[in-house]
């Protein structure tokens, strides 16, 4: 009994200290958790007075955030313009501007970061692998704001030249600099996946008499489709959240045009050009926090389908 | 729970070159964060607010603390309305302004702060209309100007160009220049929707230098690299944004610029402001591009 008694105050000390860590540990994810629920519940608080239908003169509900409206000197019947009077305040132009300019630069940059990640996984020396990895997680540490100023001062220019459209700032070249800002997420998570897959698949397909060709197409891929979807659908989120890309060399002007050389501008830039001088708590504020809470469903969505996908979509060898 | 007895069973080491790392970084961290309080030593004048000033005033600080050391004058952009927020709110001492105070501003201030804001001409500013280098369009009207940013004239051949359809480029309806040019170009009518919106004047001015379609406005100072407009009035002259046009009131789109005060001010404040307004400060907002107070101006009013 004696002699087990420093043993076991020694061990009581080592619990109690376990404990007041777990405690702390503990406290400090309920925090981070409540911070994600508190701005959610910040951001939809901005936006509630719009869901209850007493705007009056100001606004007919929520439907006119949708609904085509013609508007004497506007030929187009989705008109965002805001600061006017009356403010038109048709979002479906921003939305459409996000998606374009999204879809642009996975059209990009999907099958750059995929062909690089098939030539690294299956082709690239081990040792080299390493190194390729390295600056590809470089790459992904640029700032937006460079890659910005990037898309402005050479992209567009050079693009222009090329090409000779009309509008230099345009969702074209918005969308190929946020294709460059996607690649290396879409690389390291593709190029994973591609690596997942079994040895001993690609060996048997091999003892087949496949040919390198055959075996990436019918096997290493089919098996790493989960992981690459994944991959796209948080490109995807990630692409319609980015602001400082599109605000910079979109152009912003808030059309409808499916043609990729026209302007376009995003929910994102909307919020952050506009919210720097919006009276607070009027309707151009609730509304640019209304397109903030549709921007957290929206990534929220994706983020939950990705995971989803990863595990249903999963091959079992 | 059934992990824990295993795990505590392998001691965690870390490597004596990694704890040193680690040690450095938070003590850089905290430095930083001492660092920033250290600035509460000396007597500071906050000024927020337009973004067309925030070059000059910026310029107008320095030169002040090269003479007043002991006071430190911090500057930030954000925009005319943004600046008398925080005028209102009292984290800005003076606000600079591209527009004149709106009644709701004012009653808003009279109502917090028990006294009426105060107004002062610090400089006078000229929009100036921005083309390409190589446009051979050399003066428009106010209506063609209005027509192009309405949609309505959509080619440079319909102003007396060649033959290309133009490409309008603006600010964003955040900054006070924005809401200058809707009421005096555009008499509160709508811009078009291709009008593309760029976040400052130098964006405008990056663009305008590169694109041989673009049009665009900004101040006078900024016009480096593009060729600036003549405004022709309807007798036909036709006036360049010059200091005599801008002073006098003769060229249309002259407009003060401001800065706002919570009543009277006082002690440094109204230090800074002397001097902004002194033969030294005004020779400052020249050589940015800007134009001096003419003496008019030289009476104190509020709205």
């Amino acid at each position: 009994m004696n002699a087990s008694a420093p043993g076991s105050r020694l061990k009581a000390k080592r619990k109690l200290a376990e404990k007041l860590v777990e405690g702390l540990l503990f406290l400090l994810t309920l925090l981070a958790c409540t911070m994600v629920v508190l701005i959610f519940a910040f951001v939809f608080r901005e936006a509630a007075p719009l869901l209850k239908e007493e705007r009056g003169e100001e606004l007919g509900g929520l439907s006119e955030l949708f609904v085509p409206k013609k508007w004497p000197g506007h030929e187009s019947r989705f008109v965002w313009q805001p600061v006017a009077t009356p403010p038109k305040v048709n979002i479906l132009p921003l939305i459409f501007g996000s998606l374009k300019i999204a879809l642009i630069a996975l059209l990009f940059a999907t099958p750059t970061a995929l062909g690089a990640a098939i030539f690294v996984s299956r082709f690239l020396k081990q040792s080299l692998r390493k190194w390729v990895r390295l600056l590809i997680e470089l790459w992904a540490a640029i700032p937006t704001v460079v890659l910005g100023v990037f898309a402005l001062m050479v992209l567009a220019p050079f693009l222009q030249s090329l090409f000779g459209y009309h509008y230099r700032l345009n969702a074209m070249v918005a969308g190929l600099a946020l294709g460059i800002a996607l690649i290396p997420t879409l690389f390291a998570l593709s190029e994973e996946a591609l690596h997942e897959v079994p040895r001993e698949l690609v060996e048997a397909a091999l003892a087949l008499g496949a040919t390198t060709e055959q075996v990436i197409r019918r096997v290493v891929l089919p098996h790493a489709l989960p992981g690459i979807s994944a991959a796209m659908v948080l490109a995807l989120g990630r692409a319609l959240g980015e602001t400082m890309i599109v605000l910079m060399s979109s152009g912003n002007a808030p059309v409808i045009d499916f043609r990729p050389t026209t302007s376009a501008r995003t929910m994102t830039a909307a919020i952050a050009a506009e919210l720097g001088e919006v009276v607070p708590q009027s309707l151009h504020w609730q509304i640019l926090f209304f397109i903030g809470t549709l921007l957290f469903g929206i990534s929220f969505a994706l983020q939950r389908l990705s995971v989803w996908m990863l595990r249903r979509l999963r091959v079992e060898p | 729970m059934k992990l824990q007895p295993a795990l505590s069973h392998i001691p965690y080491r870390m490597h004596p070159s990694h704890r040193l790392v680690l040690i450095l970084v938070h003590v850089g961290f905290t430095l930083v964060l001492l660092a920033g309080c250290d600035s509460h030593a000396r007597r500071k004048v906050v000024i927020r607010g337009s973004d067309t000033m925030v070059i000059l005033v910026q310029r107008w600080a320095q030169a002040f603390m090269r003479a007043h050391p002991e006071i430190s004058v911090q500057v930030a952009g954000g925009g005319t309305g943004t600046g008398i927020a925080a005028l209102i709110s009292g984290t800005a001492d003076l606000a600079s302004a591209s527009r004149k105070i709106s009644q709701k501003e004012y009653d808003e201030i009279l109502a917090k702060h028990g006294k009426a804001p105060c107004e002062h001409v610090v400089a006078i500013d000229a929009l100036t209309i921005y083309v390409h280098k190589s446009n051979p369009v050399s003066s428009l009207s106010l209506e063609q100007v209005a027509g192009i940013y309405r949609g309505l004239i959509r080619d440079w051949s319909e102003v007396g160009g060649i033959r290309q359809p133009i490409v309008a480029y603006g600010r964003e309806s955040s900054s006070g220049t924005y809401a200058y040019f809707k009421e005096r170009v555009l008499r509160g009518a709508d811009f078009a929707d291709e009008v593309q919106t760029l976040a400052g004047t130098a964006a405008i001015i990056a663009a305008v230098s590169t694109d041989p379609a673009g049009i665009g406005y900004g101040g006078v100072g900024y016009a480096k690299g593009v060729k600036a407009l003549a405004i022709r009035l309807e007798d036909g002259q036709e006036l360049m944004p010059s200091a005599e046009a801008a002073q006098s009131g003769t060229y249309p789109l002259a407009r003060p610029l401001f800065f706002y005060s919570i009543g009277e001010a006082q002690g440094d404040i109204r230090r800074f402001i002397e001097f902004v307004r002194s033969l030294e400060g005004q020779s400052i907002a020249k050589a940015s591009g800007f134009f001096e107070v003419p003496a008019i101006h030289n009476l104190r009013n509020s709205p």
